[in-house]
């Protein structure tokens, strides 16, 4: 089993992952932990849609953000996809899809303050770059045979609209639906910085225990993500487009002496600031590398590598439950409803309610990431199975999973895993803003602490360690022959 | 007088030698026909010609470079993409002319498929899209006619039908074909092709079937 290269980089990364245990701090801290978790299901279980008029009001902010968002991303993306093939454009959309939404929104919080700008363009900056890369490669796949046949004096505009763009324009039309989706995403969690969506009155609702209330929102949202294809319809998208800008809420007024001294002050490095100069910038970057950065990034690889195993075998675990080659239509039924809820709810929410309930370690945040990533590939691969055709004879149960099935999904699986990669360390990252000590604890702290020069240095570093995995997971995928679409 | 003139053509596939070197002359209104066994070389023939006589004539190629999720109207359209604006092109993908519309629209009348103007070109059978490539063709009003097998998939009847259209309607033209029987009736000069080599050039009236099926 050994020799396949497929087999040892999976050993290679699950030993990784053991090691990474060793020096981890996995715990339950908290005093109660499952009576906690019992009295979340119970709110869950018993939602209390009408206790204030504040939930109405974040569904319909967290709708607004999510199509305004998208929308700039999408048209500004697709503009630099047209010009995607010059170096500097790829290393510009890299970078600005490397840095998380919520790191958007903590930097554009510091100088456009509670104004809807800010939550718009925390969407769409790291969204414009993953649109550019996207539907680059999606127009670069349109077939050359109808563009050959132009007329010589055709229009290059013209010949992109009749010889490209109808081609490509059911992808772009899939792929910009379902980014729609991870929009509304994004745009609840931004909630968890202050913006007026609905992960500020999640939050709101825990810190005061009332689990009813969280748990209506929850559902609110499921219901909404689920419903997608009923309430998005392509006649109805420009009307929601057009007047999503006006349900962004007023926020508060933008100071624009903010926005000036945020440039030429806050985030020039202090020993500059001071007039100490480049001599004094050494020690400066020094403490900030041994301090903050190193630990962070540290704390940030061993949780990446632990969840992305975790991943793994949950997904491993998970596809079964909707596979055709399973069960009955009751199993599958629930199978999908514990997917769907497992793979619509943000990360962030997920570790946030777990955080809450087990108390800070890595445990809550590895569970989280588990669920989500695990939930979105057990899901894919699931469906997958069921384009397989077994022979009649084929053996049932445990055999039929470990012999038929594992090994043909195998590889897509490997491919969906590290192509997720990158996103499962973007959101580690981020997890730090909970209390976790990865990159984002440093990044919040030194926010908190008014440091922006500091919070910018390593916001940067965490642009680059995921360029890095990104980089790094592309190889592996390239090695092993992986190929796999896009996911969010 | 020549409507063009190559010589020296050649081309490898894989280090091998697929066609030529090769040199042709074609006059203004000759009808060309281009016979041969079926990997003699005349698909690489008719697309080395297409490069080197330049986009200004019309080609159908053989797997015609339709785009699938335009209607038939606009796929007809593109021949002329090149007479119009930017503007106008850009609206016709929305909203087509009239004057467009109705002379698309007798154009595939005389095809024999007036009724799937609006059909998504995805939807139509082989012949169908065959018949929208040779309106393109049509369309594009230029005076030469390049064509890899553009009657193939037609049927008997139709397949006179249209190569009658595109004899009278293109002033010179080249155009590949496995029927003899259509070749000797609708084109002025038969060239036969073996091994990437010219074997067999003639007037078609002073050939019979017999003379061509020795090249295959």
């Amino acid at each position: 089993m050994f020799s396949y290269p497929t087999v040892r980089t999976s050993f290679i990364f699950v030993a990784i992952a053991l090691v990474g245990l060793l020096f981890s701090d996995i715990a339950i801290t908290s005093s109660n932990p499952w009576q906690d978790l019992a009295n979340f299901f119970l709110g869950v279980v018993t939602p209390n849609f009408f206790s204030s008029e504040g939930l109405m009001t974040a569904l319909l902010r967290t709708v607004a953000f999510a199509f305004v968002g998208v929308a700039v991303g999408s048209a500004s993306g697709f503009l630099l996809a047209l010009v995607y093939r010059f170096l500097p454009v790829r290393i510009f959309c890299n970078f600005i899809r490397a840095i998380h939404e919520l790191f958007w929104a903590l930097i554009f919080l510091q100088f456009f303050g509670f104004h809807p700008l800010t939550g718009v363009l925390a969407i769409a900056i790291p969204y414009a770059g993953i649109f550019a890369k996207v539907y680059s490669e999606i127009l670069d796949e349109a077939d050359p045979g109808p563009r050959n046949l132009l007329p010589s004096g055709t229009g290059v505009i013209s010949a992109f609209l009749f010889a490209r763009i109808p081609d490509c324009w059911h992808q772009i039309r899939t792929y910009t639906a379902y980014r729609l989706e991870c929009g509304l995403r994004s745009s609840a969690i931004l909630g968890f910085v202050g913006l007026p969506t609905l992960g500020f009155y999640l939050e709101a609702s825990f810190s005061q225990g009332l689990y009813s209330d969280a748990g209506a929102m929850l559902i609110l949202f499921y219901v909404l993500i689920a419903t997608i294809p009923i309430w998005v319809r392509p006649k109805l998208l420009p009307i929601y487009v057009l007047s999503a800008p006006f349900f962004l809420g007023e926020g508060l007024p933008i100071v624009w002496g903010n926005v000036a001294r945020f440039f030429t002050q806050d985030i020039v490095p202090a020993p500059l600031r001071n007039g100490e100069g480049l001599a004094g910038l050494v020690p400066w970057l020094n403490d900030l590398m041994v301090n903050a950065a190193l630990p962070g990034i540290w704390n940030t690889v061993i949780l990446t590598q632990i969840a992305l195993v975790a991943t793994g075998m949950l997904a491993l675990l998970a596809f079964p439950l909707v596979s055709n080659h399973f069960g009955g239509p009751v199993r599958r039924t629930f199978g999908h409803v514990f997917l769907v809820i497992a793979r619509s709810t943000p990360e962030y929410v997920l570790a946030y309610i777990l955080l809450q309930l087990w108390g800070p370690s890595m445990l809550p945040a590895v569970v989280a990431l588990a669920l989500h990533n695990g939930g979105i590939i057990g899901h894919l691969i699931g469906r997958q199975t069921n384009g397989i055709r077994l022979r009649p004879d084929a053996p049932k149960g445990f055999n039929r999973y470990t012999w038929e099935l594992t090994p043909r999904i195998y590889r897509s699986f490997l491919a969906f895993l590290f192509y997720r990669w990158e996103i499962i360390m973007r959101e580690t990252a981020i997890l730090g803003i909970l209390g976790i000590y990865t990159l984002g604890f440093y990044v919040d702290s030194a926010i908190q602490n008014i440091h922006f020069d500091r919070a910018l240095v390593l916001i940067l570093i965490t642009a680059l360690l995921n360029i890095g995995i990104d980089t790094l997971g592309r190889y592996i995928r390239r090695k092993l022959a992986l190929q796999t679409m896009p996911t969010c | 007088m020549s409507a063009f003139e190559v010589s020296g053509l050649t081309a490898s596939f894989g280090g091998e030698r697929v066609l030529g070197p090769l040199s042709l002359r074609v006059d203004k209104g000759d009808k060309v026909a281009l016979v041969g066994r079926s990997g003699a070389g005349k698909s690489t023939l008719i697309r080395l010609l297409y490069q080197e006589v330049g986009r200004d004539a019309s080609l159908v190629p053989q797997d015609l470079g339709l785009v699938n999720a335009l209607p038939v109207f606009h796929n007809v359209f593109m021949g002329q993409l090149d007479r119009h604006s930017t503007w106008y092109n850009g609206w016709t993908l929305i909203r087509p002319f009239a004057a467009d519309r109705s002379v698309v629209s007798h154009l595939l009348g005389e095809l024999g498929m007036a009724e799937k103007l609006w059909t998504p070109t995805a939807a139509l059978s082989g012949g169908q899209r065959q018949r929208v490539a040779i309106a393109r063709a049509i369309y594009r009003q230029s005076d030469l006619l390049l064509a890899d097998e553009p009657v193939s998939a037609l049927d008997g009847p139709r397949a006179h039908q249209v190569m009658a259209l595109l004899r009278d309607r293109f002033a010179t033209s080249v155009v590949a074909m496995h029927d003899v029987e259509l070749a000797l009736a609708y084109c002025t000069r038969i060239i036969g092709i073996q091994d990437g080599r010219v074997a067999l050039d003639e007037p078609s009236d002073r050939l019979a079937a017999s003379d061509i099926m020795s090249l295959y």
